[in-house]
This record gives structure tokens, sequence and C-alpha cells, in this order.
């Protein structure tokens, strides 16, 4: 029985601030942080947007390719580490705004950045052992970075959701296979009742993200018996636009396989959004036949890695929702610092 | 039904009255009532008050004031209508006495707003929309009238000066009323210059949040002899509701409470708009006033603007509307409100009114309004 | 709000769920017992599609004080298609833009929270169609 994706779909926060725009307010040199990073800019979330509101959305547009009754939706697993609440679950109240509710099982996720791929790998396994009909699984966050840090440049927000499915009918690309690849690596973490999270510096580089990462492809490429050349896209994790490029080098990629999935250079880190929403930007323009690689990473750290090959269906139903990258590049607006020091709750306000 | 008549109304200056209570605020008007009349015991009370609760902490208003005003035991009753709360208390006062139930009644209103802060104010004003199903959105009353301002403005080209004229005009009577929160006179510019607060309506667009009380005194029309001062008839009396949500109605450019209120007092009377020789209505918002001089037939739909601006409500204009400086000058305690313009329709009608006397003024409408118009209350009033 | 008032009205919240009126086809945005237009006690449920039209609008620029960190922002009443009418924020839209007839479509976002420890309140606001 072949398991995959029948429903696809983003959605993005419409506020965007440059790296220069965040520079100048630390005194730090933008062009040199725009080569380092290959950032220019990162997306931000409205007062009103947050994970569980950008699920929703990102869902919807799920639904809308898939074409089927949210109430066959037997599992909504939302992945991010930017939940709203510590205690209470954002899949259920995914699953009551598309009418997935009451019968269904629901659960968040966690992995820094690699809790979409698990919300996913979760739903396809369910789909897959025939436990339910559907799984939604979605990889969403409004990450946070402190003021000043590194990571301000890009912690982004985003959403993507996958509707997992058996139906040949309905099937926009089947999931082949999947590898992952975990150890216990410190390089990024946020304690309990911290607002920002903490990380390793350059040991978030070789030995957590590209340790990581290239053990999940090899692993990927030798457990299905394929190489990189096999491939027309490939999508990597993305905290930033250097990481993917020199992962995909080191590995045998060229530019043209990861650049379609490569949005962080105008959308910023979105975390557990990252690399799923690097699928659907793919998804939007891949033909059938393509063979299509994901790689997530999440820091702590692993990497999920999944082998799709596009289907004919593709062509019916990217239409029917907007495109990652149309959502990405139009309909924008940029923020000064103040207003998104505002909007990311950075200004002490008066205790109500 | 018996004819009734007032006979005794009382009224304090309205403002920011921050040594008093809102039981010390009401017992004052309700005294000078009462004298005005020359009573010292009444049978039946009414008070109209929108939410003590909220504003003040206190329920129970229809004990607590009749027990201050040492009337204890006589049967007191809140009546609660928003903002038309005075005018509905009003208008039950009207029917104890006309039903024979009591002879001598008091109509009272009263609401002390100011102890909370400005936005606490908003909130609870905004109790008095649909708190569900418009509150969610974080629209303010100001939002809701500024909505029809926008829908009055596209339907009929109403402009921005039009809806400033009627605050300027307001003003104007205001500044001859020395009861008035805000006897100062403003200019078109000075409106239309002023603070923004839900656009299109800026600050001096709004009536204020004020601290005040009123009351009158109604008696049958044939005891009316044996009181110090002459009566003045209550002719006509309706009372309608419409949607309290704003966008539940069809047409967001007409108050269809206020029509049917009128339409039932003008059937009583006897009387339609024309016969009218000053208004006191509902003038929350300077749109609100444009509506409602629609609404009450005063002037065609669509008329209400340009009327405002060439004059024609102004004192000596042909249709004067708020000769007492309306909720915009004078003030806006919401539960007092509609009280308060029964006092000035009595005392224009005995002659009383000073510097903002409307001349040969023998028949006058008061219309007070809940809400976004969900209620509105219309009585007709007329020498004797 | 305490959480059972807002937990109640999810299937309209949430959903955007409404009555249509068998007798007189009428929609009611919420469900009600009794038509409002022609009396008719018997209903259709359904959910309102997410497109509409702003009827009228405003800016609030002083809100009350749950709502006093997102001033000013626009709200309108919404006629969506297919029949229903809401009061909702019009969000992500530059006020300029704002006018009688702007095509809008509905997205789940935060209404409200209480505070840094209470429930947050999710709902729709409206949003510019630009696509």
């Amino acid at each position: 029985m072949a398991v995959g994706i029948i429903g696809y779909g983003a959605h993005l926060p419409r506020r965007r601030i440059k790296v220069e725009e965040i520079a100048k307010v630390w005194g730090a040199d933008a062009p040199s942080y725009k080569k380092g990073l290959e950032l220019r800019e990162k997306s931000v979330p409205a007062l009103d947007e947050d994970t569980i509101t950008l699920s929703v959305e990102a869902t919807r547009n799920a639904l809308a390719r898939a074409g089927i009754d949210a109430k066959d939706i037997g599992a909504v697993y939302v992945g991010s580490e930017s939940h709203p609440y510590a205690v209470k679950p954002s899949g259920v109240t995914v699953a009551e705004a598309i009418g997935a509710t009451p019968d269904c099982h629901c659960a968040d996720f966690e992995f820094a950045c690699k809790a979409g791929s698990e919300g996913m790998f979760v739903a396809y396994g369910l789909v897959k052992a025939g436990l339910i009909k559907y799984g939604l699984g979605i990889g969403a966050d409004t990450s946070q970075g402190a003021p000043g840090d590194a990571l301000e440049y890009s912690a982004a927000a985003g959403a993507a959701a996958f509707i997992m499915g058996a139906d040949d009918d309905r099937m926009i690309a089947t999931i082949d296979d999947s590898y992952s690849f975990m150890t216990d690596t410190p390089d990024f973490w946020r304690r309990e009742h911290q607002f920002y999270p903490s990380h390793g510096g350059r040991f978030t580089g070789e030995p957590a993200y590209f340790r990581t990462v290239t053990g999940a492809i090899k692993g990927m490429l030798e457990k299905s018996s394929m190489k990189p050349g096999d491939f027309k896209y490939v999508i990597f994790h993305q905290p930033n636009g250097k990481f993917p490029k020199r992962a995909g080098k080191q590995l045998g990629f060229n530019f043209e396989q990861i650049d379609v999935g490569r949005l962080v250079p105008t959308l910023g880190n979105t975390y557990s959004g990252a690399s799923p929403l690097g699928l659907t930007a793919v998804l939007d323009v891949a033909e059938p036949g393509d063979r299509v690689l994901m790689c997530s990473y999440g820091s702590g750290a692993g990497s999920d890695a999944f082998v799709l090959t596009v289907k004919d269906r593709v062509r019916e139903v990217r239409d029917l929702a907007p495109k990652t990258r149309w959502m990405l590049d139009e309909n924008v607006t940029y923020l000064e610092y103040g207003e998104y020091a505002k909007l990311r709750r950075k200004i002490r306000l008066a205790a109500h | 039904m018996r004819d009734v008549a007032v006979i005794g109304v009382g009224m304090q200056k309205w403002g920011e009255l921050w040594a008093k209570s809102a039981r010390d605020i009401f017992v004052e008007s309700a005294l000078l009532a009462m004298d005005d009349a020359g009573v010292d015991k009444i049978d039946s009370m009414y008070v109209g008050c929108m939410a003590p609760g909220v504003f003040d902490a206190q329920e129970h208003l229809g004990s607590l004031m009749a027990d201050y005003l040492g009337q204890r035991n006589i049967p007191s009753t809140r009546v609660e209508s928003a903002c038309a709360s005075g005018g509905l208390a009003f208008r039950m006062a009207y029917m104890d006495v006309a039903s024979g139930m009591h002879d001598i009644v008091l109509a009272g209103g009263v609401e002390k707003m100011t102890d909370i802060s400005g936005s606490d104010a908003t909130h609870a004003l905004a109790t008095a929309a649909d708190m569900k199903w418009e509150g969610v959105s974080g629209v303010t009353f100001p939002g809701l009238y500024a909505m029809m301002a926008v829908a009055h403005m596209e339907k009929y080209g109403t402009t921005r000066e039009q809806l400033a004229h009627v605050a300027v005009k307001n003003h104007d009577n205001g500044s001859m009323n020395s009861r008035a929160q805000f006897p100062m006179k403003i200019t078109v510019d000075g409106v239309i210059n002023s603070v923004k607060v839900a656009d299109p309506l800026n600050i001096l667009d709004c009536s204020p949040i004020t601290d005040g009380a009123a009351a009158a005194i109604l008696v049958p029309a044939d005891m009316v002899k044996k009181f110090k001062k002459p009566g003045v008839k209550v002719t006509g009396s309706g009372h309608a509701t419409d949607t309290i949500a704003l966008h539940d109605r069809e047409d967001l450019t007409t108050l269809a409470a206020v029509n049917a209120a009128a339409e039932q007092a003008y059937k009583m009377a006897g009387k339609g708009p024309s016969d009218m020789d000053f208004v006191e209505v509902h003038d929350c918002f300077t749109i609100a006033e444009i509506i409602v001089s629609e609404s009450l037939g005063l002037f065609e739909r669509g008329k209400g603007g340009p009327a405002a601006e060439s004059g024609e409500t102004s004192l000596t204009g042909r249709m004067p509307i708020n000769p007492s400086g309306g909720l915009k000058s004078k003030g806006h305690p919401v539960g007092a409100t509609g009280i308060a313009q029964v006092v000035e329709i009595t005392e224009q009608l005995r002659g009383e009114g000073g510097p903002r006397q409307v001349k040969n003024a023998r028949v006058a409408l008061a219309q007070n309004m809940g809400g976004s118009g969900g209620s509105s209350v219309v009585h007709i009033l007329e020498v004797m | 709000m305490p959480p059972a008032r807002s937990w109640r009205a999810y299937p309209q919240v949430y959903r955007l769920e409404a009555a249509r009126c068998k007798k007189c086809g009428k929609v009611s945005f919420p469900p009600r017992l009794v038509c409002n237009k022609c009396g008719e006690r018997e209903f259709d449920r359904f959910n309102m599609k997410r497109t509409g039209k702003v009827v009228t609008h405003t800016i609030i620029r002083t809100p009350s004080d749950e709502f006093s960190g997102e001033a000013p922002f626009a709200v309108g009443v919404v006629e969506m298609d297919g029949g229903g009418r809401l009061t909702t924020q019009i969000a992500d839209v530059s006020f300029d833009e704002l006018k009688i007839g702007l095509p809008v479509q509905m997205e789940f976002r935060r209404l409200y929270t209480e505070g840094d420890a209470g429930v947050i309140h999710y709902g729709h606001k409206a949003v510019p169609i630009r696509q």
C-alpha cells in the first residue's frame, strides 16, 4: 500500500523585517550578517498570530488541496517549539477549527526545529499501519531570538501542513522510505520558564547540524539504495542560507537541487516549519515522477529524512490554495524595529 | 388610562463629581424635583440606571435610592435599558400613574461613571452592545456609531463637516446651560482636528463620561391644580426595540427602534413631526443626532446632515434640536440622560428656558436611545 | 471571559457555524431558535463560507483595556458570501484601503488573551483578499 501526501498547505505571516533594520539597533554590521547567514529578511507574526493560528491556516490550505472531509482525519499532530501554552495542547484547537473532533487523536510534538517532521512521520506511520484513514502532520513556529543575539536575525514564523493518506486517486506524492538519525548533542536549548533559547555558538555547526544532517542523508540513501543524482529536489533544514548549501555540497547535491526548497534567504528560520515549508514550495512546482528528498534537523539533536515521488495529482491540486513562494514574495509589508519589538512582545508593558 | 402630567423637575450641574456618590447626586436631584412640585411624600418611584454594578459596584438601586430619599417602604424599581434607562424609567412612571396604580410617582435617573478609568468605562458602556458577537471584535460604542456614519456618508454623501456642525450647535446651546458639563463653545475646525476616536468620529463628536442625576414628578393631569407649578402634559409615549447587534440590521443608516417608538408617540398624541416646536434627542455621537432626526421624521432620509449644516436645527432654526446642549455639551450620565431631556422640555414649556428659551414652545419631543439603537423611548409633552 | 463562555461558542467562532431558516432562507449567525425575519423555528446548520465583503468599517483608536496593545485596529461588519453577517476585526489591512465592498476572507487568529496567565481566545478576523 502506497502511503503519502494527499494534501499540503503553507501559511506565512505577511510582515517582514530586514537584517539591516535589526543590525541598526544593535550596532552590528549588516552586510557581514547578510553574507555570513545568506539571509536578507525574515517573517514576523502579528500580535494575533501564533503557532495555532498559522497551523489552522496551513491546514485549511492542505484540506483545499486534499478535497477530503476533515471528519476523516484520524490524527492531528502539531510540531513546534513555540506552542502557545506550556500546558494545553495546540492540536485540539487545530482539530476543532477544521472540524476533525472528536473522533481524532491529537498530540503536540517538540524537538527544536525537528518537531514538524516528527508529526509528519507519525501521521505517515499510523496511516501505513492502517490505524487511521488520514493523518495530519504540521510544522509551525513563531520563534523568538534574544534581542541582539545572532538568532534574532533569523528566528521567523510560518507553518506547513501535510495530510497523509493511502488513496491512490488523491496521492500528490508517495513517501517511499524514511530514515531517522538521533544523538544527544546539546547545541541549542530552552529551559522551562525561559523566554529566549540558548545555544552553543559554533558548536551548533559541525558536531551538531552537519554531523546529523549528513548522517541522516547518508543513511537514507544507503537504506533506499539511491544516490544524490536520483533526486530532482532536496530540502534541508535551513537555519540560515549557508548551512543547507554547504551540507548539500558535502553530500554531492548541486545548487539547482537545493535552491527551490531553500526559502530561508527571505523567510528566515521557521524552525519546525522550515524543511516542511521547503517541501510545500517544491510541491508547488514539481512534476509527476520527480523524486524529492527532505531532511529536517532539530537541535538536541536529530534528523528525519523522507524519500518522496511526486504523482500526477500535483498538477490538479496545486492551484487550489496559495502557493508558498507567492506568500513569501508578494503581499508583504516591512516593519521598523520598534513595531517588530512591540509585535514580538519585547517591550515591557504596564501590568493590568 | 388617566392623563398624566409632570409637575416638578430637578437636576444639578453635571460633571466629574469627585466628592459625591451616586446616592448623593440622585437624592439631591430628586429632592429638587420634589421641592419643585411641592411634595415630600411620593407613592412610587423608578430609578433609571444602566450599569451601577460595573461603574460603582452597587446593585439594588431601587431600595437604596428610596431609602436615602426618605421614602422607605414605597415600591421602588430600578429600570435598565442601557443609555435609554432614564427614558424608560420615565415611561414606567407614566404607565404607573396612567394605570391608576399610583398618584405621585418619581421618575429619576443616575449614573456615577468617573470613578473607574476611561478604558474601563468604555468597556462598561460596551456591555450595551452584543458583548459576545460584537464586543469580541474590540469594537467600542464610538466604533459602532462610526460604522453607521461610514454607511450614512456612503449612501447619502453626509460629510465630515456636517457631523461637526451638530457638535458645534450643541455646544452653542450648552454654553447657555449652567448645568452643562462642557459649556464651552467649539468650532467646526476644532471638532475635525480633535483627537481621533473611531474614524470618522473624533473626541468632539462624542458625548462625554459624566456623573449626574435628574428627576421628575408625575401625577394624574386632573390633580395638577393642587401643586405649585403649571403642569406639562405627557401626550405621547412610545418604546420600541431593535436587534441588539448593529450587524443584524438590514439598513445601517436608519434607526428602526427610534422610528417605531416615535410612531407610537405621534399616534397617541395625535401629532406629527412638523407639530414639534423643538426636540431633545439622544446625540451620544454627532452621527446619532443626524440619523435620529431622520428616523423621527423631522427630516427626509439623508437630509439630517445638510439640516445641521444649514442651521435648521439651531435654537432659532426651523426645528431646534437639543436646546439643552444635548448629551454632547450637557454630559451623558447614561441612566440620567432620558430624565434630563424631560427636565429641559418641562422647563422650556413652562417658559423657564432662560437665554436658550425656544420662542412660543408648546409641544416638544424627547427621544432617548439604548446601545446602538437596540432600544428607544420617545415622549411628547405639551403645555396644558 | 470565563473559559466556559467562549468554549460553548466554539462551533461558531472556530468554524463559523450558522443556521439557515428553512422557511425564508435567512442566515442567522450565530444560530438562533427563532428566525428574526419570519419567525420560523426550523433551521439547517452549516458552516459559512470564509469569504465576504465589508459592509461598513471604522478604525478603533481608543479601545478598552483588553485590546489596548493592539490599537489602532480596523473593525467592520462583513457580509459573508452565501449569507450571514458578523462584526469582526479587519487585520493586515492598511487603513487607506478600507472601503465598503472590500473583498475579505476570514483567517484564524487570536481574538484576545487573558493577561499572561489566562486563556487565549481564538476565532476569526477578516483580512483583505489579495490574490
